[in-house]
């Protein structure tokens, strides 16, 4: 068992709060990506777990045990480098063994080992070989041979790809995904990549300004973002956001967007219901809205500014009152610079989002439960 | 010229315009030629400026010593004698100085690298308080010229009692070039990346077996050329040399001394026998003060 539970950390470094008051358990054998922005503490935090930086205040706990202010070596961990961090003067046999060494195992299961890592990375041809003599895509593997040859208990790796070109990183991306569902470590993964997250993780958690925004499936936190930011930094196009004004008509609460009436669903009558007559956003995705070529009812006629065709799909950009909007259509749907489409905004796709907090607005769980 | 009329004009253009562009172009790479020229140039005289007292030295002390006493002075060392070196090397005194400079500049060499590793490993990688002082500190003393700093240094030695002994000298050349030991070695961990370090802690080493097993192995190159230049500077070094000893003089002090007593044969000598071994170990480690200032090699 090696769950890892981070409670209330703090990291400060003078007056800038690196980490403030996390809180996060990583479940034995889970995968969890750290994703957000450069200077986010994404990486802050990643250190205080492998304890090449201990957090100011709060706890950090590995297999239940208190870990907090132990040096690395006592914390069962194993970690991949940003720039991986092989040792230029031992060979690569030597640098995937080290750990190994250092634990004093057997010369032979040493061998084995190393070996059997090495073949799980295809670099088994090249133990003999020097760092210097290797590129970047070969370094990368000889890092993770290494970390996955010391067999502890939890994996940290810090944005691993992101020193490898375009093509390299999508190939290695799928082959590390698949080795490491099979070595079944806890893993903690920091990327500042949406797509390396959605596409790895088996959580994601969000983090901004030292705090984690939201710690979700890549589903949910893709379609049900907790926030604006979380909404806008993941995704390719970023979410929409969309000016909707809340009324109330007969008795039930309507957002209007333009000269569309949309009806929110049932539970989230009394959350908008304390709305009326301001504003909220209406978060949705580029790829959520119905795009129709012909008027229909409960659409939005909107004029086309942009077309790009990206091959699998084309991206419309459209105004909506003041808001940019992308929309992402089949390639077969006809549309044209200056033409006009009409948007159906499915009901169930629509994130309400507070526009003063960017907090996405929840349903009332005595309304769910009634 | 806007780019858009230089666009209309390039297939419209006259012959004369054609002409005064051309002898623009002339002009522009005249003008280049020339700097490069003259960067050449000074370059050679430079050399030339560094190169024939050392060339002369040469000749000289592979010549017989009637030749050397000769005037005018031959260029090339014809006919060869090593004549003037043997005279030289069996000059009363010079073997036993020449054991002096080199056992002198072994230890201080021990010295000051010893001090220096965990000096330059501390202020490479901590953040202490009155780091910033110790570091402008050993700045400013590398300002001074080492004939400023051996006066009072060799008072404090004296007073202490430790002088004319071959150690007190070597802890003297020790004290003078630490500040220099220090700089380059800090500035070589500086350039060892902190990751190599976390990636040793990660993998089961104390911070005390990551510096021996990763970060050492990877400055040494650098530590060495800093002990060599601390050799060549104590192998130089006359000032504080004479100083400080007397029964036991080092191979400078000794030449020195006895140079306004003895004939041109045994100053050429004596001047090639100074030369020879600062040359070499420059040779060695020309890369690594290369790199010291940044240069970009190929």
């Amino acid at each position: 068992m090696a769950e890892i539970v981070i409670e209330n950390a703090v990291k400060r470094f003078g007056k800038f709060v690196a980490i403030d008051d996390v809180s996060l358990t990583i479940h034995d054998q889970e995968f969890v990506v750290l994703l957000g922005p450069s200077g986010c503490g994404k990486t802050t935090l990643l250190r205080a777990v492998a304890g090449l930086g201990m957090v100011d205040s709060g706890r950090v706990l590995i297999g239940g045990k208190d870990v907090t202010y132990l040096p690395p070596k006592e914390r069962q961990i194993s970690m991949v480098f940003q720039n991986y961090a092989i040792f230029p003067h031992m060979t690569v046999f030597d640098n995937i063994a080290f750990g190994l060494k250092m634990r004093k195992l057997p010369k032979e299961t040493i061998r084995e080992r190393v070996e059997h890592a090495a073949k799980l990375l295809h670099i088994e041809t090249m133990l003999e070989r020097f760092p210097g003599a290797m590129s970047g895509g070969q370094r990368q593997r000889v890092a993770v041979a290494r970390a996955i040859a010391y067999d502890a208990k939890v994996l940290l790796m810090d944005e691993p790809l992101s020193n490898l070109d375009a093509l390299l990183r999508l190939e290695m991306r799928a082959e590390l995904k698949a080795l490491l569902a099979r070595l079944g470590a806890t893993t903690v993964y920091v990327t500042h990549d949406q797509i390396e997250a959605l596409s790895m993780g088996d959580r994601i958690a969000v983090m901004r300004n030292g705090k984690i925004l939201q710690v979700d499936s890549p589903t949910r936190v893709y379609d049900l973002p907790t926030n604006q930011f979380v909404g806008s930094f993941i995704g390719n196009p970023p979410m929409n956001f969309l000016r909707g004004q809340v009324r109330r008509e007969n008795g039930t609460v309507k957002v209007k967007i333009g000269t569309l009436l949309i009806a929110p669903p049932e539970e989230m009558q009394a959350a908008l219901g304390s709305y009326e007559g301001r504003h909220v956003y209406i978060g949705i995705r580029a790829e959520n809205m119905e795009t129709l070529d012909r008027p229909a009812d409960d659409t939005l006629p909107v004029k086309v500014e942009v077309v790009e065709p990206l091959g699998s799909q084309n991206l419309l950009t459209t105004y909506v009152e003041d808001n940019m909007i992308k929309i992402s259509t089949h390639p077969d749907f006809p549309a044209e610079v200056g033409g006009q489409v009409w948007l159906r905004f499915p009901i169930s796709k629509i994130r309400w989002i507070d526009p003063e907090t960017g907090e996405a607005i929840t349903p009332d769980m005595e309304t769910i439960l009634a | 010229m806007t780019g858009r009329t230089y666009e209309q004009s390039k297939p419209l253009m006259t012959p004369a315009q054609t002409a005064a562009l051309d002898a623009q172009r002339r002009r522009a790479r005249l003008g280049h030629n020339l700097r490069r020229g003259s960067i050449y140039a000074l370059a050679v005289l430079l050399a030339i400026w560094i190169l024939l007292p050392i060339w002369l030295i040469t000749t000289m002390a592979f010549s017989t010593p009637t030749d050397v006493r000769a005037f005018p002075k031959h260029f090339f060392p014809i006919p060869f004698s090593t004549q003037t070196l043997d005279f030289f090397l069996n000059t009363q005194g010079i073997l036993n100085s020449t054991l002096n400079s080199l056992v002198v500049a072994l230890l201080a060499l021990v010295i000051s690298t010893v001090l220096a590793i965990p000096a330059g490993y501390a202020i490479a990688r901590y953040l202490f308080p009155g780091r910033d002082a110790i570091r402008l500190g050993i700045l400013s003393v590398r300002a001074f010229p080492i004939v400023v700093l051996a006066v009072p240094l060799a008072v404090v030695f004296i007073r202490l009692g430790m002088f004319d002994k071959v150690h007190s000298l070597a802890m003297m050349h020790a004290a003078l070039t630490l500040p220099t030991t220090i700089l380059v070695v800090a500035s070589v961990f500086t350039s060892v990346p902190r990751e190599f370090e976390e990636a040793a802690q990660i993998f089961g080493c104390t911070r005390m077996q990551a510096f021996w097993r990763v970060v050492l192995p990877l400055a040494v190159p650098g530590i060495a050329a800093a002990a060599i230049l601390t050799f060549v500077l104590s192998w130089n070094e006359v000032f504080a040399a004479i100083l400080l000893t007397i029964s036991n003089r080092t191979l400078p002090a000794q030449i020195l001394y006895t140079l306004d007593k003895s004939g041109d044969p045994f100053k050429f000598a004596g001047g090639f026998f100074m030369l020879v071994p600062s040359l070499i170990f420059i040779f060695f480690i020309r890369r690594y003060l290369f790199n010291m200032w940044g240069q970009i090699t190929k």
